[in-house]
């Protein structure tokens, strides 16, 4: 099976849906995004009122726009572009009047939230559009011609000819009954009029180019057979076919694993500089931004507030916008000497100025007994081919895992698609029953409890999912979805919980009076809010924070992670949180468990696995996080070219028994064997 | 794969043995003495001890099944009442006109349906949408037969240049067989062209709405080859289980059709044999019928594994 994208981070381009259903899954149709967001623009955009900010803060024509150092003419020239999306019967204007210019083997990043307009924009120049419910104007030049003037049938010359797009979704951006090998040569017969054969020696050229292994004979596999980051190479394969001037990457990397996203970071830079290409790239990750980008547009709500050399940027960011935006990108390293969790500074959008993170308190209780003692965790998922027949494989998703959380403490799992940190999650809440293992909530084993025992025990623990637009009922106003876990618990009489409601809402930075409001009138870091106001109402002892902030855009994500720790801090609650974003979880955790298929490799104080990490994959997960320093963005990352293993297991396998030594006091880590000793040698050069 | 094609080929045995079962007891549901009703009005009490004794009905029920299921797998479905003939070669004698019929039914429907829907997906919310839509609805609503009349008004008595009724033969040329299948092979298909488009047009907007399609016009392919290439395939496992269970379900639509058009397929035989009470000939009509959905699902069923290749049988 090809891997499973385990987090979709899409979500957070959909932050102001109004119609939570139709966002929970991938965002396909930016005209009805976009329909919301112009109505919702003058009130919430993540968490954050828009009007204001532009009001006050035009930024300086110098930082704007028209600021590169060549002297060639660009090879692309967008000004003073308006795209507008018809709204009950008006057009609103979604990307407001921007300028930029993209010179010859230049890298320009257009950096902004969800709904800044930054995918609008690339669709623009794509003219990719419904043209029956849009409009765009203004001038977008390439090499001098103007395109927007172009009829479709000329429109259609450039398309994956002169510019070229790939896109966020590679699990969704190839046709699956259609062979690899000819949707790549789709592209070479359309526009470089090569025959049947000549378009597939250079398909498998292309595809030896984004470096597939075994390219000849993956021409005629479909695409199921390979792995996300695979499909992602594919679809830069298709997009070099027609040799373009221009390569649009719409978050090309935003559903990806950390170490597969720094291969195809990696892969984009190199066939750049071979083909002489100038590249947009459109991203939310100032960390990307950093690592590829000569020079950065920053968009908000539709206009560009800035636009520099990324090393400007990221030095002397002017805007209270770009302030804002970096100082919520939390860079690895960047709690070197402190023990305790740190709160992401928030910067003031009107006067640009950032508060001063107060130090968070000891909330560590370390006399009393863990809240939540786990060990030899195991939950193996057979494999069958069909009802009746025997076991063909399993995986395994959770192996011997052993951990504890102590009150006032968090625990982060941290690993990369199908290292079995959710099943754990899942596991210790008993969502799912494992194979064996004990799981002790303040000494009681839940795994011995009958049913009526552990729901009460489970009011006690409680949980907060990734996807804040799928885990809050649509029909089910805000209030009543708070209640609803007290009312079932016989905790409260209605009118006592209308209270507490009040109350919970205050207490996660929302306002009473939202109680009667549905889940669609909030964006998605309210609605993250509102979640968390609900795990909170029956008073739980542990919170297990399943990806909980990985779906929001980064000051919101700020925002959020600074609830939780205040939250932790007021009422001594354990944390055990699952994520996959290693700077996030630098930021909150006082302890870090690294899990690999389905094992902890290594386990630890947070400073300790951070600043002296020993498994080799605890090192590789670290070296592949980009970092906000564009000083080295120059420097050649080694980045090795390993897929993500699977947990997937033939029925015949017997696990290995794993021994553990010790590091330092606390500071465990899992005896690895040769398998190793190449990867080692990768991992200690990305180091 | 060839495991699971015989396994698949196998569970087909189970539900004709339902079938058997039920064609089988269809004698008993008949009201009076099955061979009451099998020697006719005017036979003497002598006449039905002996069909009594000739169809075994004197034994237990199974032994009677079993003596049946016998019969029916050797290809005797026993002889028609009416004719005296054997009700194997009546059936077999009547089946081209049904098939060709069917087949023509099926090809118009597609021809109609097909580009229909894709034109109503490709323009969504557009005019031509509605007014597929609306072509939707009234396919739906209209009763085949009127149809049936309105060609045969049109075509047959206004313009006069299509047959209206029989069935040549083959001898008198392919040509002469397609002029008199058109029509009723036009009625027979309307109400499921209709759902056909709908299928279609609903397919196809999903499919268009997928990332892959938005790659495909980022690559520069215009509207008409995304529509070929990368939309058909995709939305042919809805369309071939839609066509498969039309098709296998015209023996209904059949009967209608070949009354209007007086074309003597299997239809108008159902027809006579329920007239005259024809109870072996009924039997064999609706086995054979129940066989041919059966057969007609395996082979929709196989087809997936063309069409798909991300679906494999183990």
């Amino acid at each position: 099976m090809p891997s499973r994208r385990e987090y979709p981070r899409n979500t957070e381009r959909c932050s102001f849906g109004r119609t939570p259903e139709k966002f929970t899954g991938s965002c396909k149709q930016p005209k009805e995004r976009l329909r919301v967001f112009s109505e919702n623009r003058s009130q919430v955009l993540g968490d954050f009122v828009v009007s204001d900010v532009i009001d006050l803060y035009k930024p300086e024509p110098s930082r704007l726009g028209v600021r590169r150092h060549e002297i060639a003419p660009p090879v692309l020239s967008v000004s003073k572009l308006v795209t507008s999306f018809r709204v009950a019967g008006r057009w609103a204007p979604v990307v407001d009047s921007i300028s930029f210019e993209i010179g010859e083997r230049e890298t320009v990043a257009i950096v902004g939230e969800s709904g800044s307009g930054k995918s609008v924009t690339a669709l623009s120049i794509m003219r990719l559009n419904s043209p029956a419910s849009s409009k765009v104007e203004g001038s977008i030049t390439l090499e001098g011609q103007e395109l927007l003037t172009l009829s479709q049938a000329e429109m259609r010359r450039i398309r994956g000819n002169d510019i070229a797009m790939i896109f966020q979704e590679p699990m969704t951006s190839l046709n699956p009954v259609l062979t690899i090998g000819f949707q790549i040569a789709e592209s070479l017969i359309l526009h470089r009029s090569l025959s049947r054969s000549e378009a597939e020696l250079e398909t498998i050229r292309l595809l030896e180019k984004v470096q597939i292994p075994a390219a000849k004979s993956r021409f005629h596999e479909y695409p199921h057979h390979f792995s996300g980051g695979m499909r992602q190479r594919v679809m830069i394969a298709t997009a070099l076919a027609g040799k373009p001037k221009l390569l649009i990457a719409d978050e090309p990397t935003t559903a990806l694993d950390v170490t597969i996203q720094a291969q195809i970071l990696e892969l984009i830079k190199e066939l750049q500089k071979e083909e002489g290409m100038s590249v947009l790239f459109i991203t939310h990750d100032m960390g990307v931004v950093a690592e590829i980008a000569d020079r950065t547009v920053v968009m908000y709500a539709g206009q560009v507030v800035e636009a520099a050399s990324t090393e400007d940027i990221f030095k002397r960011p002017e805007h209270p916008y770009t302030r804002s935006l970096l100082s919520a990108v939390s860079k690895l390293g960047s709690m070197k000497g402190r023990r305790r969790p740190m709160r992401f500074p928030i910067v003031d959008r009107t006067t640009g100025l950032s508060d001063v993170p107060n130090e968070v308190p000891d909330t560590v209780n370390e006399t009393e007994r863990p809240v939540l003692e786990v060990a030899g965790l195991t939950k193996r998922f057979e494999i069958r081919s069909s009802m009746f027949s025997s076991v063909k494989g399993r995986v395994y998703a959770v192996e011997n895992v052993s951990f504890s959380v102590k009150s006032g403490e968090t625990l982060a799992l941290v690993g990369e698609s199908g290292c079995g940190k959710s099943t754990t999650g899942r596991t210790v809440m008993r969502l799912t029953e494992p194979l064996s293992g004990s799981i002790l909530l303040d000494g009681i084993d839940l795994l011995k409890l009958s049913r009526p025992e552990l729901r009460k025990q489970r009011s006690r623990m409680q949980m907060i999912f990734q996807d804040p637009f799928a885990s809050l009922n649509p029909r089910m106003n805000v209030g009543t979805a708070i209640i609803e876990p007290l009312l079932i618990n016989a905790r409260a009489s209605r009118s006592e919980a209308r209270d507490k409601v009040a109350d919970l809402l205050q207490r996660v930075g929302l306002t009473p009076d939202m109680v009667n409001r549905f889940p669609h009138e909030f964006s998605g870091g309210q609605r993250q809010r509102i979640c968390i106001a609900r795990a909170l109402a029956l008073e739980p002892r542990l919170i297990v924070a399943d990806e909980a902030v990985s779906a929001l855009d980064v000051s919101v994500k700020a925002q959020v992670v600074n609830l939780m720790l205040d939250l932790q801090a007021r009422m001594g609650l354990a944390y055990l949180f699952i994520s996959h974003d290693m700077a996030v979880v630098e930021r909150v955790s006082h302890r870090v468990a690294v899990m690999y298929l389905g094992e902890i490799v290594e386990i630890g104080p947070r400073e300790s696995i951070f600043q002296n990490p020993q498994h080799p994959y605890t090192k590789r997960l670290l070296a592949a996080v980009p970092i906000a320093d564009p000083a080295r963005r120059l420097q050649k990352r080694l980045v090795s070219n390993d897929e993500i293993m699977s947990p997937v297991r033939p029925a015949d396998y017997v696990p290995p028994v794993r021994q553990y030594r010790d590091v330092s006091p606390g500071h465990a880590v899992m005896i690895w064997g040769e398998e190793w000793e190449r990867k080692n040698l990768t991992g200690s050069l990305n180091n | 794969m060839i495991r699971y094609l015989i396994t698949r080929v196998l569970s087909v045995i189970p539900v004709v043995g339902v079938v058997t079962v039920v064609v089988f007891g269809l004698t008993y549901l008949s009201p009076g003495d099955a061979a009451a009703v099998l020697a006719g009005e005017y036979a003497t009490p002598a006449q039905i001890a002996a069909i009594r004794e000739s169809l075994h009905l004197d034994d237990p029920l199974v032994v009677q099944y079993l003596h049946w299921l016998g019969n029916v797998v050797q290809g005797d479905l026993g002889n028609s009442i009416f004719s005296r003939q054997p009700v194997f070669s009546l059936i077999l004698s009547r089946v081209d006109p049904t098939i060709i019929l069917a087949i023509a039914a099926t090809v118009v429907q597609l021809t109609v349906a097909l580009p229909l829907g894709l034109l109503a997906a490709q323009n969504r919310g557009g005019i031509s949408d509605r007014l597929v839509s609306l072509f939707g609805v009234a396919g739906t609503a209209i009763p085949p037969f009127l149809i049936g009349y309105v060609l045969i008004f049109t075509f047959g008595v206004y313009f006069g240049s299509m047959p209206v009724s029989g069935f040549p033969g083959f001898d008198s040329g392919i040509w002469e067989v397609l002029r008199h299948v058109l029509l009723p092979a036009t009625m027979l298909g309307f109400a499921q062209t209709a759902l056909i488009t709908r299928i279609t047009r609903a397919s196809a907007i999903e499919v268009l709405n997928q990332d892959f399609i938005r790659v495909a016009r980022a690559k520069g392919l215009d509207e008409f080859t995304i529509l070929v290439r990368h939309c058909l395939k995709l939305i042919a496992i809805p369309l071939a289980t839609v066509v498969g269970m039309s098709f296998a379900g015209m023996l209904g639509g059949v009967v209608i059709t070949e009354t209007v058009f007086a074309i003597p397929g299997i239809g108008s035989l159902l027809v006579e044999a329920i007239q005259h009470r024809d109870v072996p000939v009924i039997q064999g009509v609706l086995l054979i019928s129940a066989c041919v959905y059966v057969m007609v699902n395996l082979l929709v069923d196989l087809s997936y594994l063309f069409i798909d290749p991300r679906i494999k049988y183990t």
